[in-house]
């Protein structure tokens, strides 16, 4: 979505005008920023479910005979050896190991002979800019690359009851499903590919549908939800929520002159046996090592550090903050910032210039917030 | 106090002018509409008392879960008075703030800023463009 366009709305905006949301433009969609307090929203995720809209992520559907092979040359995980049902995260880096994107894919079942291409669930924000990428990078291969985000709909159920509220309604076992794999499955007479995946933390599920299908499957969902202390959540409290999950956020903990190494995220680099674009950058920083790296903070008083707030320690400068909020699950401020790697150790005391005022802080490990198994 | 007979800012402050003993005081809070937008408050930065503001120059800040806010003085004077219940008791802000939700009293040493305040009409009908 470019700037200056009138800011796209999902299926269920009416519903979210409707029932209390404050709209906001987000990354070129209308999107409730919150319905209700953003505590109490929060709270009810991690007590009971909350249902987010997420409808405004991009889709795309990477089909050909050679999506497989196409998709393993630009991201940092491979793709090839992925089983049906599986999703992988993994990171789109330019050649320099800069971080265009970080996406979910999925091995995707359309049908009964096994014939499957790619789902790419990517940031909205970089949705056309993924969408130009992958095009520019096909060359000779026989790719179809779609992006159908405006022709599906996508919510998330996420929370230690999400999982119990919707396996009753749905033929599939959900219990049975592993994390990061998906299904498509009939749900109230619509066709869903619901995933265990999400963005808070918690357990739960993401469903993808037909645009047109969304607001009656919503509607049901959060009839049930209410029955359990469950709600709708908006991005306010999504973000509340993955930060204190530690998960990093595109725009925030990750952009074009981050790198993965440096962001933490080792795990979704697979360097074996194959080739990427990006690969050569994202071996030397590895040997290299890296000069700065992302850490949790924890503050003792109430003042919030925000995004762009200095990190000090004595008079030198040695990082910024990029995301920061007052925790609802510890009631206090957590952040997340990139400081110097000398100083990166968790129980290094830091300073914090929030407005112009220093508040000390301390370096913890990530997450901040771990469920219980 | 009734918030028919406040005046207010543009930026949601509301203001309570008293003479006493010849100088004039404002009073100051935040409005319901503005409480009601920031939501789930964390934290508020009370000014010295005896710190001198400025017309529409933020003096304090109060800080949400969601982002942090300045509270801007409405007028030029010096801050005589701050509510050092509010602190521990953020909730007081939303429950009752045109009362015991005030935050600070400035002794006005320049009235012109009043001039620029809005009576509780004008300001009901700026936010009601503001929830659009």
């Amino acid at each position: 979505m470019s700037d200056n366009s009138t800011p796209a709305k999902t299926p269920l905006y009416d519903w979210h005008a409707d029932n209390g949301g404050r709209m906001v433009d987000f990354a070129g969609w209308l999107m409730p920023v919150q319905y209700r307090s953003i505590v109490e929203e929060h709270q009810a995720t991690r007590n009971a479910v909350g249902l987010f809209d997420i409808s405004h992520m991009g889709r795309l559907l990477i089909d050909g005979p050679d999506a497989a092979s196409f998709l393993d040359s630009l991201l940092t995980r491979s793709v090839v050896d992925m089983k049906p049902h599986q999703i992988r995260y993994s990171l789109v880096c330019n050649e320099q190991g800069g971080i265009l994107d970080d996406v979910l894919t999925y091995r995707v079942v359309l049908d009964a002979d096994q014939s499957s291409g790619f789902g790419l669930v990517v940031n909205a924000s970089n949705r056309e800019k993924i969408v130009a990428w992958l095009q520019s990078q096909v060359a000779d291969r026989s790719v179809e690359i779609r992006d159908v985000t405006t022709e599906y709909a996508m919510i998330a159920l996420q929370g230690p009851k999400a999982i119990e509220l919707l396996d009753p309604l749905t033929p599939f076992e959900l219990t049975s499903m592993r994390y990061y794999t998906g299904q498509l499955m009939e749900f109230d007479g619509a066709e869903c590919f619901v995933s265990r995946t999400g963005y808070t933390g918690e357990d739960g599920c993401e469903i993808i549908c037909e645009a047109d299908k969304i607001v009656g499957i919503w509607q049901r969902l959060i009839d049930e939800a209410h029955k359990i202390g469950g709600s709708a959540v908006g991005l306010a409290a999504r973000d509340t929520l993955r930060l204190e999950a530690g998960m990093p956020l595109y725009g925030h903990e990750l952009s074009e002159s981050i790198n993965p190494v440096e962001a933490g995220l080792d795990f979704a680099i697979n360097l074996q046996n194959r080739d990427f674009v990006g690969k050569d950058a994202l071996v030397e920083f590895r040997k290299k090592g890296q000069s700065r790296v992302r850490v949790g903070l924890q503050l003792e008083d109430r003042r919030v550090p925000r995004e762009g707030c200095r990190l000090l320690r004595g008079d030198s400068e040695i990082g910024v903050v990029t995301s920061g909020t007052f925790s609802p699950t510890f009631e206090r401020p957590i952040a997340m910032g990139y400081v110097k790697d000398t100083v990166a150790a968790p129980g290094t005391t830091l300073t914090v210039d929030i407005r112009g005022k220093e508040h000390s802080a301390t370096v913890v490990p990530l997450p901040f917030y771990e469920r219980g198994k | 106090m009734n918030p028919e007979q406040l005046l207010f800012a543009k930026t949601h402050e509301w203001i309570a002018v008293a003479e006493e003993d010849g100088t004039k005081i404002a009073t100051l809070g935040l409005s319901a509409f503005a409480i009601e937008a920031l939501t789930d408050l964390v934290y508020i930065d009370l000014p010295a008392v005896g710190r001198k503001v400025e017309a529409e120059q933020p003096f304090c800040e109060v800080e949400s879960v969601k982002a942090v806010s300045d509270i801007y003085a409405p007028v030029e004077g010096e801050v005589i008075a701050v509510n050092d219940a509010l602190p521990n008791a953020l909730e007081t802000l939303g429950d009752d703030p045109y009362d015991a939700g005030w935050i600070a009293k400035i002794k006005i040493t320049d009235e012109a800023g009043l001039n620029n305040l809005l009576d509780h009409a004008a300001y009901q009908k700026q936010c009601n463009e503001e929830a659009h």
